[in-house]
Formats: C-alpha cells, structure tokens, sequence
C-alpha cells in the first residue's frame, strides 16, 4: 500500500474567509506576529502498491475530483513523506 | 478492552465494578435475584444502561403518571418513539421533544446536531415523515467566552443536521441566564406527519421473523452515554469524557428515506430508533414491548473498529442506526431497499419465543437476560422531596413596584436583554423554508407549517420561563403550558397536544425533587384546562454545574391545528389605521420578570399568578375572533411585558408605527408581566364584532403611518416616544453585539 | 412539456421543484434518480437544491462521480434548458457546464431569509417573463453562496450579457460582482444561487420565482407551435 497527501489551499488569488476570520481571531489573542492565515484541508488517500505510474494517476485525481482548480491550489507527497 | 480481559462475575461484584457503570448495591443484587446467577460483563452492562434514569425513567415515572395522556385525538400517548395525535382527514402529527444537554455541554456542535438527528429517528422510526423542527435553547448571559462558545457551536450544530438532511427549523426559542453558565440546555423537537394506516411501532413480534440492523457501523463512541447523561458534569472532568462521534444528516437523510419506503411495505414488522443506550434498548424494548424474544450474532453486526466486544457493540451509541425486525423470507427484499438508498442493512438475529435477549459472539452465548426485566423491571424510586427554605421567604415577599426613573431608557435596555433580543442571529442559519411548506418562519408568535395537499396548517412552538418555575414551580409550570398555547393561539392554531423536555437538577436532592413534583403538577392541572394532552417526552436529570443545579426548566413542545390557513396570524402590525386592543389588565408581577433580573441582578419574590380559566376563556375567545377573520395581528405579552410587545408588532411591519394610551401606573402599564394578556389589532370594521366576541379586550389606540411607538399615560401624558428605526436597532443588534464583545 | 427533475443523494429540494412544476406551475415534472437517468425524453432539466452527497469535500463536487453528469452534459450541450438552483448551480459549476466556483460565505455561516435580486438579463429562455431590473424577492438558504469568478471571466460574463440575476444591494455572502445567477454561453443553461422555487405561491414565499418558469414553458411552447 502507498501513502500519498494531496495539500490543498484556496488560490493566492482568492479570498480565504476562513483564514481571515482566523487571523483576526489570532490578532485579539495578541500573537501580533500573525501576516496572513490561509486555511486548506489534508486528504489522506491509501493506494493500492501494484499501481505504476502513481503520480500521473494521482494528478488526475486531483484534478478531476479532489480539487476544483478555479479556485484552489493543492500538492502532493508520495510514500514514505506521506507516511510520517 | 477484548472480552478476554474483561472483568468476571466474582470480580464485578467483589470489586464492586457495576458502580462505575452507574449502578447501585441495591440494583445489582436485584439484576442477581432476576437472573438467579451473578451477571457476567456484558450483562451487567445491559442492565445498567436500561436501568439508568435516561431509559428507565426510574426516579421521574412516579410523576409523569399524573400527566393527562388522553384525549380525543390521540393515536399513540408516551411509551413510543414518539406520540401521535389525529389531525383529521386519516392523517396525524408525530412528535416529540429530547434533550441533548450533557453532549451539548462537552461538545456542543456534535451535541446539539447529534440531538436533532435522534429526535428525527424517533419520528420517522413511527413511520412519519418528519416535516418541521422546533428548538428550545438555554445558555449563560453570554459575557462569558466559554458561554459564548457553547451557543454559537450549539446553533452551527443545529443548523448543520436540519439544513443538511433539508428538514426546516421553523420555530424555536433561547432563555439566556446565568444559572445555565456552562451547563446549557439543547432541547429538540420533531414534527412529522403520516396516514393513519402507516402507523409503525417499535415491536419484535413473530418467532422466527428477522432482526435487521440498518445504517451506520458502530464504533466505541459514546458507550455508556445514556449512564453519563444521566450524570451531572463538573467543569474539571470535561477533559475526560469520552469521544464523540459527529453527526451524518447525509446518511440519515437515507436512512430516513429508506425507513419511509419501508413503513409502506407489509415486510416490515417493527423499526426503532437505537438511541440513548443504542442496541441495547432498541433490542430489549422492541422485544418485551412484543412480548418475544430477541436473539442476535454480534459477530454479523457492522462493525467500524477491530476487536469490539459484545459490551461494546450493545452500549455504543454511534448515530444514524436503526433496528428493524422485519417477516422471515422477506430479508432480502428490505436489504434492497436500503441499498437502493446506499444504506447498509443486515440480518443479525431473529425473534424467539423465550422472552430473552439472547447475545451470541464468536459461537458462544455472551448474555441471556430476560428482556421485559431489562425493559420494565427497573427499579422505581420515591425520591425525598422537600419544600426548598427560599420558596417560603418568596411567596412571603411583599411585591412592589420597581423604580424607573427613564421609560425609554428601560425600554430600550429591555429589548437589548438577549433573552428579549431579536433571535435573528440564530435562526437565520436555519434553512427555515425547505420542503416549501413554511407558512410562518421564526421570528412570530409559533412557526406554521401547511400540511401537505391540504388547507390546513400545523403551528409549533417551545416555552418555559424557567425563572417563573423556579420562584414558583407549581405556577411556572402552568405558566409554560399557557404561554405555548397563547403562542398557538395567536397563529390561528387550536392547540391540540404537547409534549415535554424535563429538565432538572439532581434528583437526589429533595429540594430538587420538589421543583420537579410541583412544576409537573402545575404542568398537568394547565394541560387538562387546556385541553392538551401530553403525548410524549423526556427526562433530563442532573443539569448541574460544581453541584449548582439549573433553574427548573420544564420545556413545554406545544402542536396547534390550523384549520384553514386563512386564520393563519401573525405578529406583525399590518394596516395604518387598525385599532390596537389589550386583552387582559396589568397588575404589578415583577417576579421573576426581565425587569427584576435586569435592575437587581437576581431575581425574587411571587412569579406572576395565572387562572387557568380566565386563561382558556381568553384563548378560546381569542381563537374564535381569529377563525372569524375579525383580527389582523396578535401576540401575547410575555418577557419584557406590554412595551415589549407592541415593539415587536412594529419591527417587522415596514413603516408602521402605534399610539396608544395605557391607564395606572406607568412601570407597570409597560412592564409588569402579568399572564393571559395579549396584544392584537383589528380593522376598524370589524371593531363592534371583536369586542363582543372577546369581552376582556379593551382599545388602546391606533396602527399608525408614522414609524413611532407613542404610549401615552394617564392625563395624556407622553410615556416613550421613540421611532421604530431606533428601537428596532437595539433590538435587533443586541446578540451579535454581545457575542463578539471580547470580555 | 416534461421536466426531469435530477436526483441525488442529499438533494433535498427536490420535492420543492416537483411541487413548483407539477403543482404550481402545471407542467409535468419527474423525478430521475442520478443512478438510472436517461434524460432523452426530457425538454428540460432542472438540478434541484440541497445537499447532494452531504456537500463533502466541497458542495456539488461529489455528483462528478455520478453516470448522470455524463449525460447532463451532453444534455447542456443539445441547447435544451438546464436550471439549477442553489446546490444544483454548484454541480453545474463543478462540472465545467457554468464558469465560476463557490467559496464559504463571508460571513461564515449558513444563512437564510430572503434576498432581492435585480433581473439583468430578460432575454434568457429562462428570464423573458420579467421585465429589466425588475426587482425581485426570493429566498435562499446557503452556507457556500460566495460565487467567484476571475476579473477576465467576469468581463466576458457581463459583456456577453450572461449575468441573469444580481443582489439588488450587494451580495452580503461575498460573491464577485454580486452575481446570484449565471448562462452559459448558449444561454440555455442557467445557475442561480436562491432558490425561485420557493417562491411560486402567496401564501408560502410570495410569487417572484414563479415567471422563470413560465419563461421556460412559454419559449417551449412557441418552439413547438413553430414545430407543428
């Protein structure tokens, strides 16, 4: 079996309402330190080890399904980085 | 923890371990006179969360036997999923009200949600589709963060489970006081509607028929739930408790879906709702409520997590899982069904003769109990019930009359007060108009949903002032029955049954038990006036924070009959020139009113008194004006007393304002909240025909054109006059005002 | 004229459409589980709203697994009426049949009331029954209203006169260029994020809903005399 971590993140381009409302929230705790809180989400996906070619198949996921392009922006890490 | 390491009989009772599950040494040596033997783990398990006070009612059922249950209409009284009442045409209204206040108070998101989901079970697992959900809330004053917290959580959770599965929430209410500061009150209340053929129950009936187990796998979460909420929290242990599962409106929206296919289909037996104590309870009821038996293999139940005992699957409460016994031969067929649905269902036992619950994992009998000593045979309690030491130094309190130096300042602090505020906040993130049958969304007097094809509506609504109840629990009691069918009433709507969320401290306290005792009977003599049978309910015990219990909320869910829409009122002022009537007249009733708690900061003295027949002639009358078309708007006056109202019936009514003239004196004209009052407007036309219809109404004034509300007192002189624009902001920003305040 | 009204698992709002078309409307309407559509036989399609697929991983974005999308797209692409409303105009954004995407609210919750909404397009099949900037009042309910589209595609929208619906007075939600609903290029698909279904009786959300589909009856009507 393989690990792999698709990252995704709102586009720099889009606002984030989340992340401003967190970063506001962070302000008020006084860490005045904080620039910017940008808010995206982790998906976990578990592939079968038999697979070749994985990180074509794993773009096409992304692409396809996983993450809607015009707005979001996403990586990925295979295997053992994954794993940790 | 597998079964191998688990505990065995000897060390259960030498080391006395069923008392961490909440039993006690007079209830476990009962379990062993039934059994005739020591019970084993998963036996003592059983037992414990059947016999815990969610389940088995032990300490409130000797009260809850006094509560009218009786009625014309009613098909199904307390003992089901939920109760039952004809709404004519061979259709019903389903519905019921639950708590869901300890999860609430750890995680009130999971809490809240995960309480609307069970509510909805209840009342589509009774075979109706469930058309409407009303909530009744409670929370500190919100100048606490962590209060702040729990009740913006509280309504994301709601709005997320009703919005998701797409059932409106159209009715509603929130209490804030401090007596709630962490330890918050989650009361949800379903309404559906079916035929009377579709009637299902929650019975394993037929030997040898099939006990189907659809939905959700189960997991470890929430084992042992129905003991913890029946448990006070203090705030140290909030770090320990268990871990909740979340709620999925998505699968419940299919099971519900399926279980409706289903409740047509003559495969189907009897389906049940796994709630509070999960398997366990639905098994074990449904069985002894047939008068069978029930034998299941724990290894075929859907299991989310290696290694579960037959503990652990039995007292697990994971969400969105229904048992259904359905006829033997025809199990394929309903598994089907729900895969239709993409459901998940399987055959995990079958309905036996011997009156046992009969457990079987990995080819071994795990637990054999008798299913009617698990159902019916806990033990009842007489709790010690006292007279509390502060109830005689209130009722010998002489009232007086607050001092307020500035009406218009008291008025507008008034309609600041959150409990009084605008709730806009909160319900405009409920999806208060899916299904497209919402007549009446929140905000009015009772939400008016239309039953479906017909011209007839059903209102909804939820009430307690739960400070009336504790300065006076008999009196609070009938106070909350009244004012929800004041609220009916208003609509257009006949009241025609309730039901209740009993909320209370500890039991075990007999001064406690005396606020439960009481405010039940002040409940019952209100709802045999009225004419409102209780159908359904619950009980919520143990509402204590540090050993403090909450103030005496005895929730009153309330269902009206609308019979044409066309009587279907509102609020709101609608016409300039329509005249403006008080029914009913002020006297000086501050106890426990918005305006006591709002100068002393506490509250004290007599709650307002109320003549239950004075209160049914008035709402009688008031209802009949209403069916006559001869009203235009009503409300009844109730926190904040008589300003307040009139307020309201302008805020919502674009460029409309009132002048009226109010007689005595003037903190009580505007303020007092003495009961069965009600503010309403009628054409001008129709005056002669309203006021002989209804005797107690006095004209006060007039709708105007203006944008103002002008009261003036006695000799003509100027009370408040104000535009609407200024006192609609304070009423209506209040909330959010105090929620992102950063104290 | 036959509706099909497309259904997924989570489409709550179906029975609001059904009720607007079959009851209201007096067309006939159909309910088409996504599983087994056959949209064929059908002159328009309607994606109701709610929650398809529990709105996980981003709301719309699972019915791109559905064999309906397929055929709903193709549907599209024969110049037959496609309406979807509220989570309904998400699949169509997340299927690439509308341009844009929906981002979380500004305000971050789930809100709902009623919204006015100025009729900027009346030549649509779907809006001809209004007048210009006519103002309307419709309900929604939303907690991923915040429409987004890029700067290049919002000028092509408003060039190409494809912007059907605005928020009279701003979009509280955020959504760019106050945008609350969108043609495709062809015109005969539209997106709107309020729900005008919900809004074709008196006595329920008021009447302001009920011209759209009017508009979409009486062009078939026409197109089928034309026919005869």
């Amino acid at each position: 079996m393989t690990k792999v971590n698709v990252y995704v993140t709102l586009r720099e381009s889009v606002v984030d309402p989340q992340g401003t409302a967190a970063k506001e929230a962070l302000l008020n705790l006084g860490y005045n330190e904080v620039q910017n809180v940008r808010i995206g989400k982790l998906i976990e996906l578990e592939l079968d080890g038999a697979v070749t070619d994985i990180e074509t198949r794993v773009k096409e996921m992304c692409e396809k399904l996983l993450i809607n392009e015009v707005i979001e922006d996403y990586r990925y890490e295979i295997g053992e980085a994954a794993g940790k | 923890m597998s079964a191998m390491h688990e505990p065995n009989e000897q060390q259960i009772k030498e080391e006395k371990l069923y008392r961490q599950m909440g039993m006690t040494d007079e209830e476990f040596g009962r379990v062993e006179d039934i059994l005739g033997r020591l019970p084993n783990y998963t036996e003592t398990g059983l037992f414990s969360a059947l016999w815990s006070e969610h389940c088995s009612y032990k300490s409130s059922k000797p009260i809850l036997r006094n509560f009218p249950t009786e009625g014309e209409r009613v098909l199904q009284g307390p003992g089901e999923g939920a109760g039952i009442v004809d709404i004519g045409d061979n259709q019903a209204a389903v519905f019921k009200m639950e708590s869901h206040n300890s999860p609430s108070a750890i995680e009130p998101f999971i809490g809240a949600a995960t309480g609307a989901g069970g509510v909805l079970r209840d009342v589509f697992s009774m075979g109706a589709r469930p058309v409407a959900l009303v909530n009744s809330l409670r929370f500190g004053d919100l100048t606490d963060a962590r209060d702040r917290f729990l009740f913006e959580e509280a309504v994301a959770g709601i709005a997320s489970y009703g919005n998701g599965i797409g059932i409106p929430t159209i009715a509603g209410e929130v209490q804030f006081d401090n007596c709630y500061s962490k330890r918050p009150l989650v009361n949800a209340m379903a309404v559906g509607l079916l035929n009377h053929e579709d009637i299902q129950k929650g019975v394993a009936a037929g030997v040898g028929n099939t006990v189907i187990y659809a939905g959700a796998t189960t997991g470890r979460d929430g084992i042992h739930g129905a003991t913890m909420s029946s448990a006070e929290v203090t705030v140290e242990e909030e770090a320990e408790l268990p871990v909740m599962q979340g709620g999925d409106p998505f699968l419940e929206k299919l099971v519900m879906d399926a279980c409706l296919e289903l409740a047509k289909s003559d495969a189907l037996i009897g389906m049940q709702d796994m709630g509070a104590a999960g398997l366990s309870s639905a098994s074990a009821e449904m069985a002894s409520s047939a008068g069978y038996g029930i034998e299941m293999n724990m290894n075929l139940v859907p299991q989310r997590e290696s290694g579960m005992t037959a503990y652990e699957m039995m007292l697990s409460e994971s969400q969105e899982r229904m048992l259904i016994v359905v006829k033997k031969g025809r199990e394929q067929e309903v598994i089907d069904l729900f895969a239709k649905y993409g459901v998940e269902a399987v055959a995990i036992g079958k309905v036996t003769d011997d009156k046992m619950l009969r457990l079987v994992h990995h080819g071994e009998v795990v637990a054999e109990v008798p299913a009617d000593a698990l159902a019916e045979d806990a033990p009842v309690y007489h709790k010690k019930s006292e007279e509390p030491s502060y109830f005689k130094e209130f009722q010998s309190m002489e009232m007086t009359e607050p001092v307020v130096a500035d009406l218009k300042g008291t008025l507008v602090d008034l309609l600041k007060r959150p409990t009084i505020a605008s709730k806009e906040w909160a319900y405009s993130q409920f999806d208060s108009h899916a299904r497209r049958n919402t007549v009446v969304a929140p905000g009015s007097s009772a939400g008016v949903i239309r039953v479906d094809g017909t011209n007839k509506g059903l209102a909804m609504t939820s009430d307690c002032n739960s400070r009336y109840v504790y300065l006076d629990p008999e009196t609070g009691g009938k106070i909350a029955v009244a004012e929800a069918a004041r609220n009916l009433v208003c609509s257009g709507a006949e009241p025609i049954a309730v039901t209740d969320c009993l909320n209370f401290g500890s039991p075990d306290k007999p001064e406690v038990f005396w606020q439960f005792e009481r405010s039940a009977a002040g409940i019952s003599d209100a709802c045999r006036t009225l004419n409102a049978p209780v159908i359904s309910g619950n009980v919520s015990l143990s509402n204590e924070v540090n050993g403090v219990p909450v103030y005496p909320t005895p929730t009153i869910g309330m269902v009206g009959l609308v019979h044409d829409l066309s009587h279907v009122t509102t609020t709101s002022f609608k016409n300039a020139g329509d005249l403006i009537y008080v029914i009913g007249e002020a006297t000086q009733d501050f106890g426990g009113s918005e305006l006591q708690q709002m100068l002393e900061g506490d509250i004290s003295g007599q709650a307002p008194a109320i003549d239950l027949d004075v209160e049914a002639t008035r709402q009688q009358a008031l209802l009949a004006a209403i069916q006559n078309d001869l009203v235009e708007s009503a409300t009844d006056l109730s926190e904040g007393g008589f300003a307040v109202a009139l307020c309201e019936k302008a805020f919502d009514a674009e460029g409309l304002g009132a002048d009226v003239t109010i007689a005595g004196s003037a903190v009580t004209a505007l303020f007092s909240e003495t009961q069965s009052r009600f503010l309403v407007t009628v054409k001008e036309e129709n005056a002669k025909a309203f006021e002989a219809a209804v005797q107690d109404a006095v004209k006060i004034g007039n709708v105007t054109e203006t944008n103002r509300v002008v009261i003036r007192g006695e000799q003509d002189t100027v009370l408040i006059d104000e535009t609407v624009e200024e006192l609609r902001s304070a009423w209506k920003g209040a909330i959010e005002c105090l929620l992102n305040s950063e104290a | 004229m036959k509706f099909a009204i497309l259904v997924f698992p989570g489409s709550g709002c179906d029975v609001d459409m059904y009720h607007a078309i079959n009851e209201v409307l007096g067309a006939e309407a159909e309910y088409v589980w996504h599983d087994e559509a056959e949209l064929a036989g059908f002159d328009a399609v309607m994606v109701p709203g709610g929650a398809s697929y529990g709105n996980y991983l981003r709301p719309g974005a699972l019915a791109k697994g559905s064999p309906a999308l397929e055929q709903l797209k193709a549907f599209a692409a024969s110049g037959k009426p496609v309406l979807g409303v509220g989570n309904g105009f998400q699949i169509l954004t997340e299927a690439n049949v509308l341009p844009g995407a929906f981002l979380l609210n500004k305000g971050l919750k789930f809100r709902s009331g009623k919204v006015k909404l100025t009729v900027q397009n009346t030549e649509s099949i779907f809006t001809e029954s209004y007048e210009k900037d006519q103002q309307i009042l419709i309900p929604f309910a939303h907690q991923y209203g915040n429409y987004y589209v890029d700067e290049e595609t919002l000028e092509e929208l408003k060039e190409n006169n494809r912007i059907a619906f605005t928020y009279t007075n701003g979009s509280v939600d955020g959504s760019t260029g106050h945008i609350a609903g969108v043609l495709n290029e062809q015109g005969n698909v539209l997106g709107i994020m309020p729900l005008p279904e919900r809004a074709v009786e008196e006595i329920i959300g008021g009447t302001d809903g009920l011209p759209l589909f009017k508009s979409i009856l009486k062009r078939w009507s026409e197109n089928n005399v034309s026919h005869a």
